[in-house]
């Protein structure tokens, strides 16, 4: 992968609040970049100041110190209206927009290029369609806002992004309100128009199953370690995951499976055997639920209870005396032993 | 985007038929019985059969005429621009309690006159000096409103302390009522009944004058108030400066509020109802549609308004507060009831 240009670059950066002579530093000494081309998700705990960051890059509020740049010049260099047609926003504010079309929403996205009336010419209408069809909405087009799901809507707020032309679009947990499928579906969009659109695209989220699938690069954000950049893969394997939720002892990143779990408090033991993988990761889930701390085959030294998971329904347990019993179903297993 | 372009020309073509109908109605009925064929002549610039009739038809029932025209558009304006920038669909000038403040500001110039400055009646300066109050009433509640809507979240406790300040301003004014003159009071009285005929043909191109200014600041406002649907953020983000379409707002609203009610009283439910019915009749929230079609709705349902105070004929007129809220009321009861239905509900 060739290097790709840079759209928004922090040094240094101090973002936080300041009313009147008080100041409050949500995060000091900052440093990033965000390429055009790559999907990058934040993640960090509530509270970590993720809105905060965004709210930044957005321009919605100044940074306290350091260097923020977009495309190479200084953040607050910009005009309102160079700014509206360099960064677009999807938020999770409510509109009223029902009583517009899909069409006239995603037309909105114009205004920074259409004169006082707003009035659309033969290319901001090309552009409009366009959109429509990239985030596959177009045959809604004559919809109601109203008459949308969740998801839609997200979809039609993308679009909106898009035809404001900008290089950097920033999302505020586009897919907070979503079920799974939406969620997929909003991710897998953003990846794909990140990539053929040649955007910097930038979200926050909780869903980090989908981020570490779908994310070029994260950005982890916590309110003890501050911001740390990587490539996704990058930073998983270099454990720097459990920084995220630092002050939550209790809950760890799983390595194998890319997500967060309650840390396992065996109070038990128990031998795990089983030689499918699926087989083996159920029968840990429901052992470690049950305060079992599973030991793999080979390491048994001392004199402990075995569970030989042969199928889903031929569930082998011998117990400390060597008596063995044959379960077919989990719920018998973890009801008698 | 062919066929609702369709539809909002029969709208628009509809209303426009409707104000012409409605006119020529409201120059030909009226409290005095005037034959057809007399106001036909005088129309015509012709000598009616009494010099009385004459009078009647350019003194009273023109200026009338125009003065509802220009009323219900305005009203109807502000409303539309309050529900949008409040993104509130119950918004309008009186139910915030704006238009109470233009009251207070009218009642502090006439009752502090002793009743000298009677409606209709506004030396020059009077006149000037009854604007001037409403105005400053009118901004200084909207500004109110708006500094309340940054610490209040919620839409409907905002409505709530709307009507709050719509209470203080009348407790303020019925104060003043009871240091005032018997004859303030009763000027005062009848002012706040509201009226369409409270504006002379004297007056009328000031009045004119200045409700247009307001009505061509709200058409400006078109692009931006069409960004606002999206909420605030989402607005400054398409390059809306928030703070300078608020003091515009601020402007023509005031303005707006201010002149019709310094003119005519206090006129409820036009602002409220008719945004309503111009986006059920468009079933559109784009302003560039809907801000047109408001203005029209509005000036007609005024026109209908005046009409119906007259409708006793030679027995007297009916208080125009009497006849709004009979036409208003239900549209906002419809509105409510069906909201799940209703697209810009939701």
């Amino acid at each position: 992968m060739s290097q790709s240009e840079i759209v928004v670059e922090g040094r240094n950066l101090t973002i936080g609040y300041q009313v009147g002579k008080k100041r409050t530093e949500v995060h000091s000494g900052l440093n990033f970049q965000l390429f055009r081309g790559e999907l990058t998700c934040l993640l960090g705990a509530n509270g970590a100041g993720k809105s905060t960051l965004l709210r930044t890059l957005a321009a919605a509020q100044p940074s306290l110190s350091g260097d923020l740049k977009l495309l190479g010049r200084a953040l607050s260099a910009y005009s309102e209206r160079e700014l509206s047609r360099t960064i677009g926003v999807v938020l999770t504010d409510r509109t009223q927009a029902g009583g517009l079309t899909v069409y006239e929403l995603v037309a909105l996205g114009r205004q920074p290029y259409t004169g006082f009336f707003g009035r659309l010419n033969k290319a901001d209408k090309e552009l409009v369609e366009y959109a429509l069809q990239a985030v596959e909405i177009a045959h809604k087009a004559r919809c109601y806002m109203a008459e949308l799901s969740d998801g839609e809507r997200q979809k039609v707020m993308i679009a909106k992004a898009l035809v404001q032309e900008c290089p950097l679009i920033l999302l505020d947990e586009p897919t907070a309100f979503l079920d799974v499928v939406s969620r997929i579906e909003i991710m897998n969009l953003l990846h794909r128009l990140a990539i053929e659109e040649k955007r910097a695209i930038l979200l926050s989220t909780h869903d980090i199953e989908q981020a570490l699938v779908l994310s070029d690069r994260l950005w982890l954000l916590s309110s003890t370690e501050g911001l740390e950049c990587g490539v996704t893969e990058d930073l998983i394997l270099r454990n720097r995951m459990d920084t995220l939720f630092a002050n939550h002892a209790q809950i760890k990143f799983d390595l194998m499976h890319g997500g967060f779990s309650p840390e396992v408090s065996g109070e038990k033991s128990i031998v795990l055997k089983a030689e499918d993988e699926v087989l083996r990761h159920w029968a840990q889930n429901a052992l470690n639920r049950h305060h079992y701390f599973c030991l793999d085959a080979l390491s048994s030294v001392r004199k402990l209870p075995l569970l030989d998971v042969q199928a889903p329904n031929r569930l082998l347990y011998t117990d400390e005396n060597g008596q063995t019993t044959c379960y077919f179903t989990f719920e018998s297993l973890l009801h008698n032993i | 985007m062919i066929h609702s372009d369709k539809k909002h020309y029969v709208v628009f073509g509809t209303l426009a038929l409707l104000i012409v109908l409605l006119v020529v109605a409201n120059l030909f009925l009226g409290s005095v019985n005037i034959p057809a064929q007399e106001v036909l002549r005088i129309l015509s610039g012709e000598e009616a059969e009494k010099a009385s009739w004459t009078f009647i038809v350019w003194e009273s029932r023109f200026p009338q005429c125009i003065t509802a025209l220009l009323c219900g558009a305005a009203l109807s304006a502000s409303g539309l621009m309050l529900q949008t920038v409040f993104s509130n669909p119950l918004a309008d000038s009186s139910i915030l309690g704006i238009s109470s403040g233009a009251s207070l500001g009218v009642a502090l110039v006439m009752l502090a006159g002793g009743g000298t400055i009677a409606t209709g009646v506004f030396t020059l300066s009077g006149f000037f000096s009854v604007i001037l109050g409403a105005f400053l009433g009118a901004v200084a509640v909207l500004a109110l409103v708006l500094f309340l809507s940054s610490l209040i979240k919620s839409n409907v406790m905002l409505l709530i302390a709307g009507i709050m300040i719509g209470y203080i301003t009348s407790s303020l004014i019925s104060l003043l009522n009871f240091f005032a003159t018997a004859e303030g009071v009763h000027s005062y009285m009848v002012w706040g009944m509201g009226n369409f005929g409270g504006v002379s043909l004297e007056q009328l191109p000031a009045f004119s004058l200045l409700t247009v200014v307001g009505l061509l600041v709200a058409v400006m406002l078109i692009k931006p108030l069409n960004a606002l649907l999206l909420g605030p953020r989402y607005a400054e983000n398409l390059g809306v400066n928030i703070r300078r379409v608020r003091n515009f707002l601020l402007l023509a609203t005031g303005l707006l509020t201010a002149v019709t009610t310094s003119f005519c009283g206090p006129i409820s439910f036009i602002g409220l109802a008719v945004p309503h019915l111009a986006r059920l009749m468009l079933g559109t929230s784009n302003h560039n549609s809907l801000m047109p079609v408001t203005l029209l709705a509005g000036g007609a349902l005024a026109l209908l308004c005046n009409l119906i105070c007259v409708l006793p004929g030679e027995s007297g007129v009916i208080p125009l507060n009497a006849v709004t809220p009979i036409l208003g009321a239900p549209v906002i009861i419809y509105v409510i009831i069906n909201q799940r239905r209703i697209q810009y509900f939701n």
